[in-house]
């Protein structure tokens, strides 16, 4: 049941996504493209959980996890704010 | 505590969701990923609350991806965006990976439906790593960025991709007895992702990254089915709808399929177009082109990778605003795959403070480009290439393009006469109203704004 659950939220979710992004100016196409690549970093949360196993090899995947997952959520959030930081008004003061 | 933890998790998926909606529009992408960020951090909270964590390591993980993800974002240049991107999407595919790998580490007998996931974690996560850092290492120039093709590259990866898929039937089949086999799953698809990407040219890496963005969402969203958790879905999926959408429109701009990119090799495809350029190139000298300049009341400057690699944005600015109080109206017209990502110019633009107002986009300025006196040509080549609407054989037919050739003057300004990432010849250079600017970008905008400066000091 859990299984076809997921299922329903994530057929929904395509539906929202395409929606949501279907129509975007080009001069934000990279903002877009570098704060969803730090969205995509949510596997961090599957890898928090994954340092629950107990065994040598199975943390040591599970950190890595959590280290590259960080990079992507950390990096991707700053780069993008960075970005978003430049795109000013023509308004001339 | 489970409650508290899902509901976060709710909150969460909406943080994401409107977050990503506010990224869609200039006002408010600012704070979009910002509360984006909010719900990245509401869910990490939340999951630390799970209890069992080897929190020690948690933290070493945190500490040292935090740092390295901090520091890059702090130093990297805006002209180094597209390989940083590039970058972190590969970081984010391998930890589905891992995470996909892990939970079979900790679970050798998963159910068929979690077998299912972890294939797919483990498959799309890797091809996004190995995809993303041969993208990364293109557009770093560590490797050419000319297409690497070999004899019989298709049916290796039809090879390659076949066997992954029977070994993935098998694991899934019997997952608890064949470990090897998911070992061998990641191996060949490490080895995809290289195969995938070494074959595309340079220009059309702009698609590779909204692509393979594309997939760290799926992988991300893999890898939420693995460990049955909403947020990872609805986050992985949003990603992987965003990334789609923005592939389709970059190859929309430049009137190809999909299919096309990733199998082609553009560029290595050695059909040049076989239309006679007729004309001379006729060079100019930066003084004359200020004569022009300065007698122009409206004038178009558009960029290309050329202008990223010149750093010539701030030196654009100066310039243009020079011939804003010269009376002149002025835009920037930005193809959609300028540059080596979607939206590369438009970055650029904005860190030289030129207001987004002024940026257009080809439709815009297409039908009324006769009344333009001069369009400035900065590095640009492909996107301004009158073949695509001329030559039915030129490799760039169709393709949507900026008609500079229609306005009164267009400068070029180029490095010496070589023909651009495609490999295709340029008409444009020939045309009657074209003047070739040779030099440095940088150096040829700078020196058309000093004379701009001399005048008025003069006056």
């Amino acid at each position: 049941m859990t299984m076809l659950l997921l299922l329903f939220i994530f057929v929904l979710s395509v539906f929202l996504g395409l929606e949501l992004i279907g129509k975007v100016p080009s001069q934000l196409h990279t903002p877009l493209m570098s704060g969803s690549n730090a969205i995509s970093g949510i596997s961090i949360v599957g890898a928090l959980a994954a340092t629950a196993i107990h065994g040598t090899f199975g943390t040591v995947l599970a950190v890595l996890a959590v280290a590259f997952a960080t990079i992507n959520v950390v990096g991707g959030y700053l780069v993008t704010d960075r970005m978003l930081a430049m795109f000013k008004t023509g308004k001339k003061d | 505590m489970t409650t508290v933890i899902n509901l976060s998790y709710i909150v969460a998926s909406i943080l994401f969701i409107f977050g990503l909606q506010m990224l869609g529009r200039v006002e408010t992408a600012r704070r979009g990923n910002m509360i984006s960020a909010v719900g990245m951090l509401l869910a990490i909270i939340a999951t630390l609350l799970l209890g069992g964590l080897d929190y020690i390591w948690i933290i070493v993980g945190l500490v040292v991806g935090g740092a390295i993800g901090w520091w890059t974002a702090a130093v990297v240049k805006m002209t180094q965006m597209p390989e940083m991107v590039a970058l972190f999407n590969g970081s984010g595919g391998l930890a589905s990976m891992l995470v996909g790998w892990a939970e079979y580490i900790h679970q050798p007998n998963p159910g068929v439906v979690t077998s299912i996931a972890i294939f797919f974690a483990v498959l799309v996560g890797a091809v996004a790593f190995t995809g993303s850092m041969v993208a990364w290492a293109k557009l770093a120039e560590r490797m050419t960025g000319k297409p690497i093709q070999f004899k019989g590259q298709q049916p290796v990866n039809a090879l390659i991709v076949g066997s992954s898929l029977v070994l993935g039937v098998i694991f899934i089949i019997t997952p608890a007895t064949t470990y090897p086999l998911l070992l061998i799953v990641i191996l060949l698809s490490l080895f995809l992702g290289v195969l995938a990407v070494i074959p595309i040219g340079g220009a059309d890496m702009p698609i590779v990254i909204s692509l393979m963005n594309s997939y760290s969402g799926v992988a991300a969203l893999a890898a939420g089915f693995v460990i049955q958790n909403n947020v990872l879905i609805v986050a992985g999926t949003l990603v992987g709808a965003s990334g789609l959408i923005l592939t389709n429109i970059m190859c929309k701009a430049m009137n190809r399929s999909l299919a096309n990119v990733l199998f082609s090799g553009f560029g290595a495809v050695t059909t040049a177009g076989t239309m006679k350029v007729e004309g001379e190139v006729k060079p100019i000298t930066a003084e004359d082109a200020y004569y022009i300049l300065e007698a122009a009341s409206s004038v178009i400057f558009v960029p290309g990778y050329g202008m990223a690699v010149a750093q010539a944005q701030h030196a654009v600015k100066e310039l243009a605003d020079l011939l804003e109080k010269n009376g002149a109206e002025v835009r920037y017209v930005i193809h959609p795959v300028a540059g080596r990502m979607p939206g590369h110019m438009n970055v650029l633009l904005a860190e030289a403070n030129v207001p987004y107002e002024q940026l257009v986009e080809p439709d815009d300025v297409n039908p009324t480009m006769e009344m333009v006196d001069v369009a400035v040509v900065i590095g640009a080549n492909d996107v301004v290439n009158p073949a695509a609407r001329e030559d039915e054989s030129s490799p760039l037919y169709g393709m949507p393009i900026i008609n500079v050739d229609h306005a009164r003057t267009a400068f070029v300004l180029k490095r010496s006469m070589n023909p651009g990432f495609s490999g295709v010849d340029n008409p444009l250079f020939f045309k009657p109203n074209t003047r070739m600017l040779f030099g440095d970008a940088k150096t040829s905008i700078s020196t058309l704004a000093s004379e701009f400066k001399e005048a008025a000091a003069a006056a």
